[in-house]
């Protein structure tokens, strides 16, 4: 039963007509107050994962649900077919089951809190924004288990429920839900950040109406949402064939031996509609691996793909939706159905940008990009601080890394970055001040982007060195599969996991552990994946391939990948780059668009004596039948 | 008493304004720049500008200058060559800088990947290794730092900076690579990260001191030839420099840390928005410094302007006290256009800059700017009072018709569109600095000025519903009115980060007299005399876990009085305030800083004639304009004539050498007693 909201006022707007100015204006403004909701969130927010890594996303939505502002699109109207309630003036509704709004959100661990908008008894906008919390309780610390076999274990669920009711706050159900953490004071901290910002910007949005009159301003969004349609529509005809296109990619494992899983996407142009179809994707995981992806969302992020480069100053909505056509299997890894566990959902998130950037690549390549959105590592260490004044007191850290970007038709692609938006590293003096930690090393992995003549960038080799002793859980990807390269580019190096122990031996850990114990000493070299190249390595400046040698970018034996001879310090020997290069173009075929590395079943093979680590087994779904 | 020269350095023109502190009278000139050797434009001003005031060179007696030597070394990579020395394991600092991309999803396919300010094959790592308690984990080893030193001597680096990981807690390890590198690369200027900056944070911090490093060749340069140009001309005044928070310091300071001039530029005009507020009545004001480029905002609440503890150069973020003064990218020169795609109305950040320039200046521009709908609408008149150059406002009509054209709308529409547009984006900002921040606009008034200010001031106080809207007298040299009526002052600063409940009031106080004395110090050497120096005092407290700190200004009896528990309420009050909301979390307090301040000046402006009310004297012609959907009648006046209380009713226009002022339909502008001009609604 859809929800039923409450107008005291049951005058409809009236459609009105906008002129162009008033219409940019609007836009503005809206971008504006998008922004405030970002400063107020930064600003309030407490943990490290909101607070200095920005893993939050804002939405401001017409009165009818469709997003006006924000990046991952709108959840609101599944939500509203789904919830079997009453949306009033004075509610505030909170959730975090990614099964209750479409997967809008994709794991439990983001907290949502939808604000509907009411203007003297009317419904006017919605303002909406979610959070990753850090700790939502559940099996293991930091609530992402990566061997879950059910959302059960994954932390406490909350439907859509009301946290404010007619003005009234819910105080015994915030009571229960925080009961559920091991980290009450962040979670109280950044839900009260997200409200904060859902406040500001409802503020905002009724100053617009008070501004230029309640009709104008919900006829500016409805205008706006067409005038997405339309530019959409114009770009879909210019740059999508009929003729369908494939590409597929993989996540390399599933952090219980199984791996890799395949997503696969085709796109056709059809009655002048983009068709998304994700046949061929393997069925669902039955670890945490899933990524429940909403169809909306996955609009906007072809959407803002296909409008970057056109428009760039152009506010990105719903408007376009019914213009594409987006298919995913039941049951697949992007569909799977509950419970299946989902927080281990940021692999096949990442990847799905790269299979993005393939399709949409694959007709132009001067606009393709190589491979590199690959994950979003991350690290969770936990125990008792064990440092002399610290009592002993409870500690947990949950980090995210960054690995290359990519090689770029623009350039190469930096080192050790943020592929996610608003994404910053956490200063090391300041992990070292407040977690049991010191970091030993945090440099760029020299040679892991791939060689080209735009190189990828490099990822980054992160030591950490325990000071107490505690429990580890990593998550990362990229470890089996690499990272392509287009145009002749390369691909980029692997990630790799080493715990180099107090006693001095050295484990090769995986890429996705859960509940690893350390003791205070042992250090962990947390290497993330590098950029695939872009275009022809053997074009690259050799001057430039010895100036990165001298900078610790490139070593000397790295740079023969670019048909380089150089000495350690960077000295290049021109007679010897010449002939090792006219050998190289000998030897080699015509240069592929996407080079994939030497393709699955070569890694398997060497998987063991190239990673350390055994191979990942084909899953089999034995009650499943393939997504075809 | 005597005169006090203000000058101010712009891209296009050199500001001077000269200041009889004993009359308040001012002279102010306009000479234009020259990038090549910019003490020849100062020279060619200081020559005028005396002449106009009938004194010499020898009769100033302070030389008060804002400068952007220091922003356009960093922005165009002119610094000297930096050698770095950091930490074993930390050689990519300044690559991996934050891992930050800006620009939102997909922004990476299109950001530059910009290069470090030490270059990569100008950094070295050293063995040795403190912790975050100070405490050392490894010892250094003198062998590696030489063999280290010596790479970057031969890599014939101008400066080295030494940032150790840690360096905020002891200095010890950076103190003794500082002592080797003078042995071995004599000569070369050194300089250690915990003395520049002592905070947490490393990319921060070495960032900081590598910039001040960098850029400190190229001021010390900049900072002896002016000297000496100026005393060949006879000047024995002070010579000041103007800091990014709005202090002055000497120029000497100056050489030694120009990071803290980076942002001398903006901080002129917030400056010199204070001065005018002081003579004007007006305590709380929001800036609008209108620029050819790009618009900066400030927010000044009882005569004080709200500072931020970073300095934004180009893509850098450094750690140095600068006004919060936001800047976005819309000024007289921003180009407008219609995307073929949306078919929306754009304008800016794109811009014409001073070459080709809009349509109007005649020098080649055809593109439609801000300029040209000012133009087009009336707002600009053709032809600007003691004006040298005519604008062609048929370029500006041709070059504005485009866009009508692509929107399918009439010329005039189209033209109030670019400015609507582009006052949006200017409230925009202004929202950002005083909405966000928890203030009321409603309880400020909006002052305009730089070239275009006083045009846009208007409108925008309309939508702010900030009110006055003030043209300041002289909107056009401001920055170099604020030069001349600041005051002296610096700063330190200091990581605490340690919890309240774990602070004893009394060690705060000794630590903050510590670095008061340092301070006094600081102002002392610089010839400011012991009973003209104030202290300040600034915490930073958060409540632990958040990364966002709330400054506040305190007094050491105030902190004797009320304790931490004091400061605590204070910092509660504040948080709700901005956000709405306190919590049971405990406090930290993160960073102490005290501020030395040299005698505030009692600059009074002086006044004018008083008129009776009736501006007809000051009238040069009728004239027609477009606003409100239509042609209206209006008066365009000269602003040299206006007597004080007169009252101009809008819509009209007021000139002035430099500047056109903007009063709109509906609205009436009344002349204070010291010229300036109060925009209310009628």
């Amino acid at each position: 039963m859809p929800a039923t909201i409450v107008q005291t006022n049951p005058v409809p707007f009236n459609r009105v007509p906008i002129d162009p100015v008033t219409l940019d204006i609007i836009e503005n403004a809206l971008r504006n107050a998008r922004i405030e909701m970002d400063a107020t969130l930064v600003r309030t927010a407490m943990s490290p994962g909101i607070r200095e890594q920005g893993d939050a996303f804002p939405l401001i939505a017409d009165h009818t649900g469709k997003m006006i502002v924000g990046q991952f699109g709108s959840f609101i109207g599944g939500f509203l077919d789904n919830f079997d309630g009453t949306l009033e003036d004075g509610d505030m509704i909170f959730l975090s089951d990614p099964y209750s709004v479409d997967g809008a959100i994709s794991h439990s661990n983001d907290w949502l809190v939808l604000l509907p908008v009411f203007k003297e008894g009317r419904l006017i906008a919605y303002t909406s924004m979610f959070g990753h919390q850090s700790d939502i309780g559940g099996k293991v610390v930091g609530s992402m288990p990566i061997n879950a076999r059910s959302i059960f274990e994954e932390g406490v669920r909350i439907p859509p429920v009301k946290i404010w009711k007619k003005g009234e706050y819910n105080d015994d159900l915030m009571k229960l839900v925080m009961h559920q953490t091991r980290k009450p004071d962040w979670c109280q901290a950044d839900l009260n950040a997200l409200i904060a910002a859902c406040r500001v910007a409802s503020r905002r949005v009724i100053e617009m109406a008070e501004r230029f009159g309640d009709d104008v301003y919900v006829s500016a969004t409805q205008d706006l949402l067409a005038r997405n349609h339309r530019a959409m529509q114009a770009l879909i005809g210019m740059a999508i064939a009929e003729e369908p296109v494939s590409f597929e990619d993989y996540i390399c494992d599933d952090g219980m031996g199984y791996g890799p899983y395949k997503i696969k996407c085709t796109m056709w142009r059809e009655d002048g509609k983009v068709v998304l179809d994700f046949a061929g994707t393997d069925p669902q995981s039955q670890a945490s691996i899933n990524f429940f992806l909403n169809e909306n969302m996955f609009k906007m992020f072809f959407g803002i793909y296909m409008i970057m480069v056109f428009d760039p100053q152009i506010l990105f909505n719903d408007g376009f939706y019914d213009l594409i056509d987006v298919r995913i299997p039941e049951g697949s890894l992007l569909k799977p159905k509950f419970p299946a566990a989902l927080s281990g959902r940021t692999h096949a998130l990442g990847r799905i940008f790269d299979i993005l950037g393939g399709l949409l690549g694959q007709k132009t390549p001067e606009f393709l990009n190589a491979a590199g959105f690959s994950s979003s590592p991350h690290l969770f260490y936990s125990g008792n601080d064990a440092r002399p004044g610290k009592k002993g007191e409870w500690f947990q850290l949950f980090q995210i890394g960054f690995g290359g970007i990519p090689g770029r038709p623009m350039g190469d692609g930096p080192d050790g970055h943020s592929l996610w938006p608003g994404f910053t590293n956490v200063p090391n003096e300041f992990l070292e001040r407040y977690f049991p930690m010191r970091i030993e090393r945090y440099e760029c992995a020299a040679d892991s982007g791939g060689a080209g003549l735009h190189r990828g960038g490099n990822g980054i080799h992160m030591t950490y060195r325990f000071l107490s002793a505690g429990t580890i859980s990593i998550h990362d990807d990229r470890w089996f599969v690499p990272p392509w390269g287009v145009n002749g580019g390369e691909p980029g190096q692997r990630a790799r996991k080493v715990l180099e122990r107090a006693d001095g031996t050295s484990v090769i850990v995986g890429n996705k552990v859960e509940d690893v114990e350390v003791e205070a000493g042992d250090q962990l070299h947390f290497i993330t994946w590098g950029g695939g190249g872009w275009g022809d390595p053997l074009a690259r400046d050799p001057a430039l391939v010895g100036l990165e040698i001298t900078q610790g970018l490139v070593t000397a034996e790295g740079a023969r990948d670019y048909g380089v001879v150089a000495s350690a310090a960077g000295v290049v020997d021109a007679a010897a780059t010449e002939a090792l290069r006219a050998e190289l173009r000998a030897g080699r075929g015509e240069l592929p668009l996407f080079n994939y590395g030497p393709g699955i079943e070569a890694l398997r093979s060497a998987c063991e004596s190239e990673t350390g680590l055994a191979a990942p087994i084909q899953p089999v779904w034995p009650h499943l039948e393939a997504a075809e | 008493m005597g005169y006090r020269l203000g000058v101010d350095v712009g891209g296009t023109f050199t500001d001077l304004l000269l200041f009889d502190t004993s009359s308040g009278a001012f002279w102010r000139h306009k000479t234009p720049s020259t990038p090549h050797d910019s003490s020849e434009g100062i020279l060619n001003g200081v020559t005028a500008i005396c002449a106009k005031a009938g004194i010499t060179t020898g009769d100033i007696d302070y030389f008060l200058h804002g400068t952007t030597v220091a922003t356009n070394a960093v922005l165009e990579g002119k610094g000297s060559r930096v050698g770095l020395v950091t930490t074993e394991g930390y050689r990519h600092i300044l690559q991996i800088a934050r891992s930050f991309v800006p620009g939102g999803l997909a922004g990476w396919i299109i950001w530059p990947k910009p290069q470090p300010l030490a270059a990569l094959e100008d950094t070295v790592t050293v063995k040795g290794r403190i912790d975050a308690e100070g405490n050392e984990v490894r010892p250094l080893d003198d062998a590696d730092i030489r063999t280290q030193l010596g790479l970057l001597k031969a890599q014939g680096v101008e400066a080295v900076t030494v940032s150790l990981i840690n360096a905020y807690v002891s200095g010890a390890h950076e103190v003794r690579v500082g002592e080797l590198a003078a042995e071995i690369l004599p000569g070369v200027p050194v300089s250690l990260s915990h003395q520049v900056l002592p905070e947490m944070q490393e990319y921060e911090r070495t960032l900081t001191t590598v910039a001040n490093a960098a850029v400190r060749p190229v001021v010390g340069r900049y900072v002896s030839n002016l000297r000496d140009r100026l005393a060949a001309e006879g000047m024995t005044g002070k010579l000041s420099l103007l800091r990014s928070d709005g202090g002055l310091m000497s120029a000497q300071k100056a050489e030694e840390h120009p990071v803290n001039i980076l942002m001398s530029g903006p901080a002129g005009g917030v400056t010199g928005a204070i001065w005018v507020g002081r003579n004007a009545g007006i305590r709380n004001i929001l800036t609008l410094d209108v620029g050819g480029t790009s618009t900066d905002v400030a927010l000044i609440e009882n005569l004080e302007p709200r500072r931020q503890r970073t300095t934004e150069v180009g893509h850098l973020s450094v750690r140095a006290s600068a006004l919060d003064v936001k800047t976005v990218g819309a000024g007289g020169g921003s180009i407008a256009y219609v995307p073929e795609l949306t078919k929306a109305l754009r304008v800016g950040p794109q811009s014409a800059g001073a070459v080709p320039g809009p349509a109007a200046y005649g020098k080649g521009g055809e593109l439609p700017t801000v300029t040209d709908a000012n133009v087009v609408l009336g707002y600009l008149p053709e032809n600007l009072l003691g004006g040298t150059f005519r604008l062609d406002r048929e370029a500006s009509t041709k070059a504005v018709q485009t866009i009508a054209d692509a929107l399918g709308i009439d010329l005039m529409a189209a033209a109030r569109g670019i400015i609507d547009i582009v006052n949006e984006n200017m409230f925009g900002a202004l929202r950002m600095i005083s909405v966000q921040q928890g203030y009321d606009p409603r309880h400020f008034a909006l002052m305009g000025f730089g070239g275009a200010g006083p045009l846009h001031v208007n409108a925008i106080a309309r939508l702010l519903g900030a009110w006055p809207a003030v043209s300041p007298v002289s909107p056009g040299v401001l920055c170099a009115l604020g030069d001349a009526t600041t005051r002296m002052r610096t700063e330190t600063a200091r990581s605490f980060s340690r919890l309240a409940t774990q602070t004893e009031a009394s060690e705060l106080i000794a630590i903050l007299a510590e670095m008061a004395a340092q301070t006094r110090g600081e102002l002392l050497s610089d010839g400011v005399p012991e009973d003209e120096i104030t202290t300040e005092f600034e915490v930073d407290v958060r409540y632990a876990g958040q990364a966002f700190e709330v400054p506040l200004t305190i007094s050491a009896d105030v902190l004797e009085a009320d304790g931490i528990a004091g400061i605590l309420a204070r910092f509660d009050a504040e948080h709700k305030r901005l956000f709405t909301f306190n919590m049971d979390t405990p406090h930290e307090i993160v960073n102490l800083r005290a501020v030395a301040l040299g005698r505030a000046l009692d600059l009074p402006a002086a006044e004018l004639p008083k008129g009776d009310g009736n501006p007809a004297a000051a009238k040069m012609r009728d004239h027609t304009l477009w606003m409100d959907g239509r042609e209206q009648a209006a008066v365009i006046y000269d602003r040299a004539l206006l007597r004080a209380g007169d009252v101009i009713p809008g819509p009209a226009i007021v000139c002035e050498m430099d500047s056109t002022t903007l009063i709109e339909s509906g609205c009436v502008g009344t002349v204070d007693a010291v010229g300036n001009i109060l925009i209310n609604l009628a």
